[in-house]
């Protein structure tokens, strides 16, 4: 088994990924067009799984979709004339990477969101730390003397 | 009391979620909220332009009246639950136009022999492509055309009792 393990774990860092378009008739002949159409097929989402891309479903209407894009990309239009395309059918729920608008302002400006926040959280934590604390008071300062008077009894 | 208003902060933050999770709950049980529904890019447009045996868009638009759009399959389940409320529609007096999607002929008539037949025209979309002009996402699915060939409503999966009552109420308006 000892000897066996590195040899499995050989064998797993060589297993392909599973792409669904493992039929090659699918596939266009150029094989630069094929890899446009993959390209493009990789940003649009399967409306039937709804969390793959055409490329990697194997739902039936995403082989359908997949044999668009290829025809398109065959016909010569670029990605976003077919994204277009797929948009004007889907929506914009078609695409994996939604586009920046009003309705998506907030999704794209989280991350800026929270460094704000975050930013504004470490600021207020510093600046109270760097107050300088308020001079003793005299019945402070008597009772600070007494405690650094050394005590007989120790 | 500053204090208090803070600690206060993710209570809020909690009840407002689970308001929403209970409203969102609702809604998927009483069919208002689908959350893998997708909108339909076609409500308020005219439909999309086709060609199919059985019949074409300008045969819809041609109709003057408003037609209820049905995709259906004979390989699909859901289709079967749906067909007593097609045939309900019918006997209400709406015209239901069929669209068979991804099916083969034989096959489509078998299942309407069986079913019962609510179509007043029954198209065939062997490849599916029409579908997708559509944006359909799968089979059933219903769409109900004014009488100026612009689409109103539709609807994803197995008409419900209330939505084929809410459908026939539109249709006749």
């Amino acid at each position: 088994m000892k000897r066996l393990l590195p040899v499995l774990v050989a064998l797993l860092l060589h297993v392909a990924p599973a792409w669904a378009i493992n039929d090659p008739s699918e596939a266009l002949p150029d094989p630069a067009q094929e890899a446009k159409a993959v390209e493009i097929g990789r940003q649009l989402r399967c409306l039937v799984c709804q969390n793959e891309s055409i490329e990697d479903s194997g739902a039936d209407l995403a082989h359908d979709l997949r044999k668009i894009v290829r025809q398109h990309v065959a016909a010569g239009e670029n990605e976003q004339q077919i994204t277009a395309w797929m948009v004007a059918r889907y929506g914009d729920f078609v695409r994996l990477r939604p586009p920046f608008d009003a309705a998506t302002a907030l999704l794209w400006g989280s991350p800026l969101v929270a460094l704000l926040i975050g930013g504004a959280a470490v600021m207020a934590l510093r600046r109270r730390d760097t107050q300088p604390p308020k001079p003793l008071s005299e019945a402070e300062q008597r009772r600070l003397t007494g405690l650094l008077e050394p005590r007989p009894d120790l | 009391m500053n204090r208090r208003l803070f600690l206060a902060i993710p209570f809020g933050v909690a009840a407002i979620g689970g308001v929403s999770f209970y409203a969102m709950l609702q809604g998927m049980q009483t069919g208002d909220f689908d959350p893998r529904g997708i909108p339909s890019q076609l409500i308020d447009k005219k439909l999309p332009d086709f060609t199919l045996p059985g019949f074409s868009s300008a045969d819809v638009i041609a109709a003057k009246s408003p037609v209820v759009v049905n995709f259906f399959a004979s390989w699909c389940v859901p289709c079967v639950e749906e067909a007593p409320m097609l045939l309900a529609l019918k006997q209400a007096g709406v015209p239901i136009w069929g669209i068979a999607y991804k099916d083969k002929t034989p096959a489509t008539d078998a299942f309407l022999t069986r079913q019962g037949n609510p179509y007043g025209k029954l198209a065939r979309d062997a490849e599916g492509t029409v579908g997708i002009e559509w944006g359909i996402t799968g089979v059933p699915e219903t769409y109900l055309i004014d009488a100026n060939g612009i689409v109103r409503w539709r609807f994803t999966g197995p008409l419900s009792k209330t939505a084929a009552e809410g459908l026939a109420k539109l249709a006749r308006a």
